[in-house]
C-alpha cells in the first residue's frame, strides 16, 4: 500500500447489520472513508410507515449513536464517513445527529452534509400530470393503475450529490436513496478528480462499490469456498484500497477474521448479478465481464481492467405500494411421524379455513426441516425425522380474511394433530404488503430538486 | 465421471423481484469449459422444475470462471408479496449445487488439486493463486 491510494472501508451492508463492524473498521486500522449501507427497496418502505407514524423518523435510528461513539476517532484518525442512513427523511437524520453531537466534546465541530431530493413522493400526482408516467419496467403498465396505493417514491441518486458534500468539506455524508456502490465511489471521484465521462474509472469504483455494499459477503461471511476454515467470531469487514487509474485491491484489516480471496470477492461479485455486461448506475454502466482479478495471497485480492460505458438516459426510481395482505404462522410437530402429523394439520386448517368461506390469493405450506428450502430437489424427506415446523402463509387483499387466519393457528394445538408445540411467539402478524414499481424518470426532472446542505455540529 | 456440482464449484444466489440469480464459480479453466458445456439453460431450467416457473437464463462470465442464472418466477412474487421461507432466494445457490454432471475425469482431479491446495494455504495463512 502506498500514499497514493484511497481506502474505503465497508461498515455495514444492510440496516441490522453487525453494529461492531464500523467501529473495528475504523479503529483497527489506517482507513480513509467509512461507507456504510443501510438501504433495500424493503428498508425504504419500512422507514416511510415509520415517517407517516411520526414525522421525525424515516432514517437508520442505529446510526445516530454510532456517530456519537465514534465522532472522537473519526477527527483523530481524519476518517470521513459516506453512508444512506437518511433512508426517507435524510434532514430528520441531520438533526438527530446535531442533537446528540451537542453534548459529544470534540476538539472541532463535525461538518454534515446532507443530500435530499430523492423523494418524488411528495410530487407524484403532478409529475404523473405532466406526463411522467413511470411505467413498470416489467409490465409496461403506468403508474396511475396503482397510484392511490403508493407509499415511497425515491430516484436512485448517483454520486454527484456526495461528491459535492464532500468538496464542502463534510465529514459527515448522509444521503436518502443513492445508489448502494455510489457510497464507494462518490469518495474516488473526489479523491483523484476522475471525470464525469470517465467511464472505465467510474465502472471500476461501481465494481469496488459492489464488493464494499454487502459488507462481510466479500470477506468470508457465506461464503461456500471454504466455510469451515474462515473465523467468523470477528470478521474484517472489506476494505478498498483504491489508485487513481482505477485499478484496486480489495482488503481486510489484519487481526479480524474473515478471509479475502479471489474465491470470496467472486461471490460477492456474482451476488444478485443480472447481465453482467450490463450492470447500470445513475453514473456509467460497467461491464463486469471485463474484471480481472488476481489473489496477491495475505487477504489481498487485486481488482483491473474494468470497463464501462457511457451512463443511461434515465434514472431509476423505486415506489412501493401497498398490495393487500398477508401473514404467516408456525407450528412445531415431534417424532414420531412428524412429516405425517405435519400434512394432516395443514389438512385440517385448510378445511377450517374453506368452512369459513375465507378467500386468499394463496395459500402456501412448507415444512421446515423437510424441504422447505429446496422443495423436491431435496427428495422425500426420511420418516423418523425427530421433528417439523410446519409454516403456512396466507395472501389477501381482504384484510379481515387474513386476520382471521391468524386465529385459526393456535385452535390445532388442543384441536388438531398431536405432539405439537411452538406457539410461544403468540398469534401471526397481519402484514401490509409492499410491492415494488420499478421505473424510469428523466434525469432533469431529479437534478432540479437534488440539493446538499452542510451544517457543523459539537 | 458424475459428481455434483457442490464437489467441484461453489455458488452465491440472491433475487431482483421475482427472479432468483445463482452465480455458479469454478476452481480451473478446464473445469470451467466443461459447465459451459454441462449446465446448461436447458438442463437448469429441468433440474430446478415447478421451482422455476419462468424459465432460465445463463450468461457466461469466463473472466470469473462463472456462470450467472437467471431463475426467473421462482420467488413466489418476490419481496414482500412472497410467502417463501426464501423469499429471496438465498439458498438456491445451494440447490443448484446439488445438480449431477458428468465432468471427464482428469477436470474433476484437477479441480480436487486444486482445491486441496487452496484450503492447504488457507490453513497456513499463505493463499494466492
Amino acid at each position: 500500500m502506498s500514499d497514493d491510494t484511497v481506502r474505503v472501508a465497508s461498515g455495514q451492508g444492510f440496516w441490522g447489520d453487525w453494529l461492531e463492524a464500523p467501529k473495528l473498521q475504523v479503529r483497527q486500522g489506517p482507513i480513509d472513508y467509512l461507507m456504510l449501507d443501510y438501504l433495500a427497496e424493503i428498508t425504504m418502505s419500512i422507514m416511510q410507515k415509520q415517517r407517516s407514524r411520526n414525522p421525525d423518523a424515516g432514517y437508520a435510528r442505529d446510526f445516530v449513536p454510532l456517530i456519537r461513539e465514534l465522532a472522537p476517532d473519526l477527527i483523530e484518525r481524519d476518517v470521513t464517513v459516506v453512508c444512506n442512513a437518511g433512508g426517507v427523511n435524510p434532514e430528520g437524520c441531520r438533526d438527530a445527529l446535531v442533537e446528540i453531537l451537542a453534548d459529544v466534546d470534540l476538539p472541532r465541530p463535525l461538518r454534515i452534509g446532507v443530500v435530499t431530493g430523492d423523494d418524488v413522493l411528495s410530487d407524484m400526482d403532478g409529475l404523473i400530470e405532466r406526463g411522467h408516467d413511470m411505467r413498470n419496467m416489467e409490465t409496461g403498465e403506468p403508474l396511475s393503475s396503482v397510484q392511490d396505493r403508493v407509499q415511497a417514491a425515491n430516484a436512485y441518486l448517483g454520486a454527484g450529490p456526495i461528491v459535492e458534500a464532500l468538496e464542502r468539506g463534510a465529514d459527515v455524508v448522509v444521503t436518502g436513496r443513492s445508489t448502494d456502490t455510489a457510497l464507494t465511489y462518490a469518495p474516488l471521484i473526489h479523491e483523484f478528480g476522475w471525470g464525469p465521462e470517465d467511464w472505465d474509472r467510474l465502472a471500476a469504483g461501481v465494481v469496488a462499490g459492489h464488493i464494499n455494499e454487502c459488507g462481510a459477503q466479500a470477506t468470508g461471511g457465506n461464503t461456500l469456498a471454504d466455510w469451515r476454515s474462515v473465523d467468523l467470531v470477528a470478521p474484517g469487514y472489506p476494505i478498498v484500497e483504491a489508485r487513481e487509474d482505477g485499478s484496486f485491491v480489495v482488503t481486510k484489516h489484519p487481526g479480524l477474521g474473515g478471509r479475502v480471496t479471489w474465491a470470496t470477492v467472486t461471490e460477492q461479485l456474482v451476488y444478485e448479478m443480472g447481465d453482467p455486461a450490463e450492470y447500470i448506475t445513475p453514473d456509467c454502466v460497467a461491464d463486469f465481464s471485463t474484471i480481472e482479478l488476481e489473489d496477491l495471497g495475505g487477504d489481498r485480492v487485486e481488482v483491473k481492467g474494468v470497463e464501462g460505458r457511457e451512463r443511461p438516459e434515465q434514472l431509476k426510481v423505486s415506489i412501493a405500494y401497498r398490495d393487500g395482505f398477508k401473514a404467516t404462522g408456525t407450528l412445531t410437530y415431534a417424532w414420531p411421524d412428524a412429516v405425517e402429523k405435519a400434512r394432516r394439520a395443514d389438512e385440517v386448517l385448510r378445511g377450517r379455513l374453506e368452512r369459513l368461506g375465507l378467500e386468499f390469493d394463496e395459500i402456501r405450506t412448507e415444512l421446515v426441516g423437510a424441504g422447505a428450502c429446496h422443495g423436491s430437489l431435496a427428495g422425500e424427506p426420511p420418516e423418523e425425522l425427530p421433528e417439523v415446523e410446519m409454516r403456512v402463509g396466507v395472501r389477501a387483499d381482504r384484510k379481515e380474511h387474513v386476520a382471521r387466519f391468524t386465529r385459526e393457528l393456535a385452535p390445532l394445538i388442543l384441536a388438531g394433530p398431536p405432539s405439537v408445540t411452538g406457539f410461544a411467539g403468540g398469534r401471526p402478524k397481519v402484514q401490509t404488503i409492499m410491492a415494488f414499481w420499478p421505473a424510469l424518470i428523466d434525469r432533469e426532472v431529479v437534478d432540479d430538486q437534488v440539493e446538499v446542505q452542510i451544517v457543523e455540529a459539537a | 465421471m458424475k459428481v455434483q456440482l457442490r464437489e467441484v464449484a461453489f455458488a452465491r444466489s440472491g433475487d431482483k423481484g421475482d427472479t432468483a440469480n445463482v452465480g455458479l464459480i469454478t476452481y480451473t479453466e478446464e473445469a470451467y469449459e466443461a459447465l459451459v458445456r454441462e449446465v446448461t439453460e436447458e438442463r437448469v431450467e429441468g433440474h430446478f422444475g415447478e421451482l422455476c416457473q419462468g424459465g432460465v437464463e445463463r450468461y457466461e462470465i469466463p473472466n470469473l470462471r462463472a456462470l450467472n442464472f437467471l431463475l426467473h418466477g421462482s420467488l413466489d412474487g418476490g419481496g414482500t408479496r412472497s410467502l417463501m421461507l426464501d423469499a429471496q432466494g438465498k439458498t438456491f445457490s445451494t440447490a443448484l449445487l446439488r445438480m449431477e454432471v458428468d465432468l471427464p475425469e482428469e477436470v474433476v482431479d484437477g479441480v480436487r488439486d486444486r482445491m486441496h491446495e487452496e484450503r492447504r494455504r488457507w490453513r497456513e495463512g499463505d493463499d494466492g493463486e
